[in-house]
């Protein structure tokens, strides 16, 4: 376990969130991606404290972690309300919000 | 090179959160598919504890596995359709997003191998987590208080979002 193989497992669970991130079109779907690629982003955060000496890499975990919760709660928020006009989520269906 | 207990215990770990994550975006049920992002969640939590972060180890699990997951299960049961539940995913944007993802991940470990010379660090002690707390009430106070603000605009902002409003009651009530 060295700081090389942590960043590359990271950077592979951020292209599985990407690749989520693309092809969902179930609104949930799409954040349940972006979690994933969040969680890669705080691995990085963590490996570069313990190795890296980066002592606020703990600290910017947590900012992160806050972050996304808040993110999740509007991005469910708003699934609430695509589902309540709409009857269903998926995500090109959220053009009708623009007018 | 020999391998060691932690050798062998993160590659187990990073293959169950790498699956985990795999499933997370292909399962067409989307409650299976919060059920893996608890195991990748969770396998990284983890790999926290491995990377002398037990306390952010145990906040992941409390704050993820136990909130965010429960709220996304109730987020994907609240909006059931009445039909399938099956995703329909367009097969091309499919093939496409792999190709990204692909050569995303191609240039991010390219890159970490380029500069894996740079890399080559060995494991600082940790600082422990009376520092954190610490470090989270001097140095970082301002970032610290902003998240707070931040997490009370979104408990609001998403209550103002989910609010129900009746299309066919006007928001003033009318003497009839």
């Amino acid at each position: 376990m060295t700081l090389t193989t942590c960043l590359i497992l990271s950077a592979a669970l951020f292209s599985v969130g990407l690749y989520g991130l693309l092809t969902r079109r179930h609104a949930v779907g799409i954040l349940l991606s972006i979690e994933v690629m969040a969680n890669a982003a705080n691995l990085n955060f963590v490996a570069f404290a313990h190795y890296g000496g980066a002592s606020w890499g703990q600290a910017f975990a947590l900012f992160v972690l806050g972050l996304t919760v808040a993110e999740v709660a509007i991005g469910l928020a708003l699934v609430m309300l695509l589902f309540r006009s709409h009857k269903d989520v998926l995500v090109d269906l959220a053009n009708a919000f623009k007018h | 090179m020999t391998f060691t207990a932690t050798m062998i215990v993160f590659a187990l770990v990073g293959a169950l959160a790498f699956v985990g994550s795999i499933f997370t975006v292909r399962s067409s049920k989307l409650v299976h598919a919060v059920l893996w992002l608890g195991v990748t969640l969770g396998m990284t939590a983890i790999l926290f504890v491995q990377l002398g972060a037990p306390f952010l180890a145990g906040i992941q699990l409390l704050l993820y596995v136990g909130g965010v997951m429960t709220l996304m299960i109730f987020g994907v049961l609240l909006t059931k359709r009445d039909g399938d539940s099956e995703l329909k995913t367009e097969e091309p944007s499919r093939e496409r997003g792999a190709l990204i993802a692909l050569a995303v991940f191609a240039v991010l470990a390219g890159t970490i191998w380029l500069g894996r010379d740079a890399l080559q660090r060995t494991a600082v002690p940790s600082l422990g987590t009376g520092w954190l707390g610490t470090s989270l009430l001097t140095r970082h106070l301002v970032a610290f208080e902003a998240l707070s603000a931040l997490l009370l605009a979104a408990m609001i902002g998403a209550i103002v979002i989910a609010r129900r409003r009746d299309p066919d009651q006007p928001s003033e009530p009318k003497e009839s």
